[in-house]
């Protein structure tokens, strides 16, 4: 049975899930229960599952975070929200520091099977704080796995694929797409849902390859759609997973249409596309017709909300650099 | 309850290991760093004590002390200093790091201040379960000026968790006394009144005294009366860290301190008590014996294998980052 959600209702649905699933998954943020979170993704948990496992925290990540920790070596399954992308840094030294090597340190004595779900990106009229996208920061450190949803059918399994993984997973949402709906299939199960760490091509094409992952995906297959009207084939590639990323399909796409653009909504310099550009040039270099082009979020603070849309890349941004593969 | 002189034997076994890591640093056969808690064994010792066996307790890179105190053996912490592959943590964890989850020391932690959002989680756990465990975070003095702390002392209070939050201050905050760097002049016991929950300052140098505070907050959580504070005052014998001599350290404080040792308070009670001289320096010399020998099998151990490092980065074992 397939069913049309919002990608926020998607998430919710998939919460739901992994809290009837198992007992020892346990949610907890800041508003979170008797709210339902700002985005009210959390909407109606904790009223059906209680307070004891859907849980409102004071206003402190790092002790949120911390706290997760600890249920998490007790054999608890705890699933944080952080409210807004920039309010993940106070947390960031226990997520880097401890969640992402106590597996390691402990010879994999300890797991830590920890999701800290991360509303991530702008194009909702907020401001710095609120829009960023620091998954880079994320992915850069090994013992984290770092994923980002695209659509409501990949949301509702990939939060439940992120909650029973027994690695920590930090699990971007892109949350100016919240309210686009999508197909979810509610019959698969989390073993046949498409994996959580593979990318995947979402529209086939032969003439360049586009990636992107989290809100761009969408933006990208604008952008392909557009230049279909003028003959070009473009391959929109979602990454899906950040950490580990899953280029092989990237690799092939590559080596048939010679021609590469990433796209992120995060700044452009040492950002993922910094890593992909590199990887790929490494694998792909005799195919290549063109430099892999990045098209990204500028190198500065996230801008007031007045000049966002200049910021962000947008479909002509994305239709410019490839055109630019086309001129080399 | 334990006899003193068992605890008294316990606490020489963790002082002769922090001299023989320091000994063996001086030596060149430690690579890294070390922190060393000679002059805190009665805070680690006492409370164990207090514990059972399924509590759990974290604590900080200055932890050899505990970890030995929760049943490390001195050679699987001096290997582990040494970088051997027989280490308590083979090798990847070092001096700060020092755990062993299945005796619930659920570890040691070298961001100051970390561990303590963990233990409320920990404690957290207990309270889901419906158990009557304890958790204990053990942290220093420095520690209460970092906001994990607050977070922390705020999350267990209105949680009412079972956590016991211990501050073993020696007075200095790395190399800079904690008086001139905190805002009132107990910095653990003094804050825990403004998350409503109970405080004491204690000896921390005596064994008896610690016990007893410890069994005390540890019975209190157990009856659901949730977290307590206790801060031990002690006092590092050592620099803080490898060859610190300490030399900022006046000293009368040190001359005053040393008379206070840990073992010589132990040692003055145990001769009160009629205990044999004899009886006390044959648990010396146990604890000389069980040291040297530790010191012989960790020197003669393989060294850790460099492939290790290679593994448990993920939860499958494996370190692979590229798919």
């Amino acid at each position: 049975m397939t069913e049309t959600m919002s990608l926020g209702k998607a998430i919710n649905a998939g919460l739901r899930k992994a809290l009837d699933r198992d007992p020892k998954v346990i949610l907890m943020g800041e508003d979170i229960g008797k709210l339902g979170g700002v985005f009210r993704i959390t909407d109606g948990l904790q009223k059906d599952f209680g307070e004891d496992r859907v849980i409102d925290t004071p206003l402190a990540e790092s002790g949120i975070v911390g706290t997760a920790v600890g249920l998490a070596m007790r054999g608890y399954r705890p699933v944080c929200e952080i409210q807004f992308d920039g309010f993940v840094y106070p947390a960031y030294d226990q997520i880097v520091s401890q969640v992402a090597k106590i597996h390691f340190r402990s010879q994999g004595r300890v797991r830590l099977p920890i999701v800290i779900r991360i509303p991530f990106g702008g194009g909702i009229g907020a401001v710095e704080h609120h829009s960023e996208s620091p998954e880079a920061y994320f992915a850069h450190t090994a013992g984290l796995k770092v994923v980002a949803c695209a659509t409501a059918g990949d949301a509702y399994w990939m939060i439940q694929q992120a909650i029973a993984s027994d690695d920590p997973v930090i699990f971007f949402e892109p949350k100016r797409r919240y309210w686009d709906k999508g197909e979810v299939d509610l019959d698969s199960s989390l073993s046949e849902a498409y994996p959580l760490h593979a990318s995947r091509v979402v529209r086939p094409g032969t003439d360049a390859t586009v990636l992107a992952y989290g809100p761009m995906v969408r933006t990208a297959l604008d952008a392909a759609a557009a230049a279909a009207e003028e003959g070009r084939s473009l391959e929109v590639i979602d990454l899906r997973s950040l950490s580990p990323l899953d280029l092989d399909p990237v690799y092939g796409s590559v080596r048939r249409t010679g021609r590469c653009v990433v796209v992120h909504e995060a700044p452009g310099n040492l950002g993922l596309g910094a890593e992909i550009a590199a990887r790929v040039t490494e694998e792909c270099f005799y195919s290549l017709e063109a430099p892999v082009l990045r098209v990204a979020g500028f190198d500065t603070p996230y801008p007031p909300a007045r000049l966002e849309e200049a910021y962000l890349p947008d479909l002509d941004r994305v239709l410019d650099a490839v055109d630019r593969t086309f001129g080399w | 309850m334990t006899d003193l002189i068992d605890l008294y034997e316990r606490m020489a076994i963790i002082r002769r290991t922090e001299k023989a890591a320091q000994d063996l640093f001086l030596a060149g056969l430690i690579k890294g760093t070390t922190h060393l808690a000679a002059g805190h064994e009665a805070v680690a010792v006492g409370a164990n004590d207090a514990l059972r066996a399924d509590d759990y307790v974290f604590a900080t890179y200055r932890g050899h002390h505990h970890a030995i105190a929760r049943g490390a053996t001195p050679e699987e912490c001096l290997a582990e200093l040494m970088s051997k592959a027989t280490g308590i943590c083979k090798a990847k964890g070092g001096s700060m790091h020092l755990t062993k989850a299945d005796a619930n020391m659920l570890g040691s932690y070298a961001i100051v201040g970390s561990h303590l959002p963990m233990a409320v989680g920990a404690a957290w756990s207990a309270t889901l379960r419906g158990t009557d465990q304890v958790a204990v975070a053990f942290f220093g003095d420095g520690a209460t000026n970092i906001g994990a702390f607050h977070e922390a002392l705020n999350l267990a209070a209105v949680w009412r968790l079972p956590v016991l939050f211990v501050c073993e201050n020696n007075l200095y905050m790395e190399y800079t006394p904690i008086g001139s760097v905190t805002a009132v002049a107990n910095p653990a016991a003094d804050r825990a009144p403004a998350y409503g929950l109970p405080a004491e300052v204690i000896d921390g140098n005596d064994v008896l005294v610690v016990r007893d505070a410890v069994a005390r907050a540890a019975q209190r959580a157990r009856d659901g009366g949730g977290p307590t504070v206790l801060e031990a005052r002690t006092y590092r014998h050592y620099g803080h860290s490898r060859t610190d001599p300490a030399k900022y350290r006046p000293e009368d404080e040190v001359r005053q301190w040393l008379e206070r040792d840990p073992l010589t308070l132990a040692r003055a009670k145990l001769l009160e008590q009629g205990v044999p001289e004899e009886e006390i320096a044959e648990r010396d010399a146990h604890a000389e014996r069980v040291v040297a020998a530790a010191v012989d099998a960790a020197k003669s151990a393989p060294d850790a294998d460099p492939r290790e490092a290679f593994t448990d980065v993920w939860a499958d074992g494996s370190a692979t980052w590229r798919t």
